[in-house]
């Protein structure tokens, strides 16, 4: 499931970059001077998206492997966390508190990729955990 | 006899730079805004590898961040704070830099 995930991620990032659940992505980075952000995102945009495909590829080729570096571990949170923003947009997560109330309101048709956001948190909190010590 | 050299304090020269815009001396600070995806432990983490502060450190500023809204994470020169943005976002963390007022 995480492989399909990580292979659909990676496919948006290929192919839709302007997707707007991408937006999370790649945020301003100037607030105050339009120009300067135009600036930025033209040159940080293709890197952060090559960053991502290369956290994606790492945690692909880990999978394969019994023992996990530190770096490895970091390509996992990477990774995890694009899932997680990118899927949190789709479920327009605004609000610090995403629990019963708010998810019930949404479409039920939504359930899937809530599972989705919570596995993908779960799996997140460990590795942090786990790079903590 | 002692003679006092007169000493100029740099405030009281206007500094060429300010008419040119040039923010050549001007410290630039990078900020982190609160978000409802990014969780606090690993918000905390990623401040602690990005710029190698204390666990304690990084705490505080993630609570900042998330009480407050925003924090300033890191200073210094555009170059440097365009990086430290940079390797922010590559952490999906939402940061911006402006000038320090």
């Amino acid at each position: 499931m995480l492989v399909d995930l990580l292979r659909q991620l990676s496919d948006l990032l290929e192919s839709e970059p302007d997707h707007p659940n991408l937006t999370r992505l790649s945020p301003p980075a100037y607030l105050d001077d339009a120009e300067a952000d135009a600036a930025y995102q033209l040159l940080a945009g293709e890197e952060l998206r090559t960053s991502h495909q290369r956290a994606i590829a790492a945690v692909t080729e880990s999978l394969g492997r019994d023992r996990l570096t530190e770096d490895d571990l970091w390509a996992w949170v990477q990774s995890l966390n694009s899932v997680r923003l990118v899927v949190g947009t789709r479920l327009d997560i605004s609000e610090d508190d995403h629990g019963p109330t708010f998810r019930s309101a949404g479409d039920p048709g939504d359930r899937p990729l809530w599972a989705v956001y919570d596995f993908t948190t779960l799996l997140q909190h460990d590795i942090v955990d786990a790079l903590s010590r | 006899m002692a003679s006092s050299t007169p000493v100029i304090s740099p405030t009281e020269i206007a500094s060429p730079e300010d008419d040119l815009g040039l923010d050549t001396d001007q410290p630039w600070i990078v900020l982190v805004w609160n978000d409802p995806i990014n969780t606090m432990e690993y918000v905390t983490l990623v401040f602690q590898k990005l710029f190698g502060y204390s666990k304690e450190k990084a705490e505080k500023l993630m609570l900042d961040v998330h009480n407050l809204g925003r924090a300033v994470v890191s200073s210094g020169a555009r170059e440097k704070a365009e990086i430290d943005v940079f390797r922010l976002h590559e952490h999906g963390l939402w940061a911006t830099m402006q000038h320090d007022e």
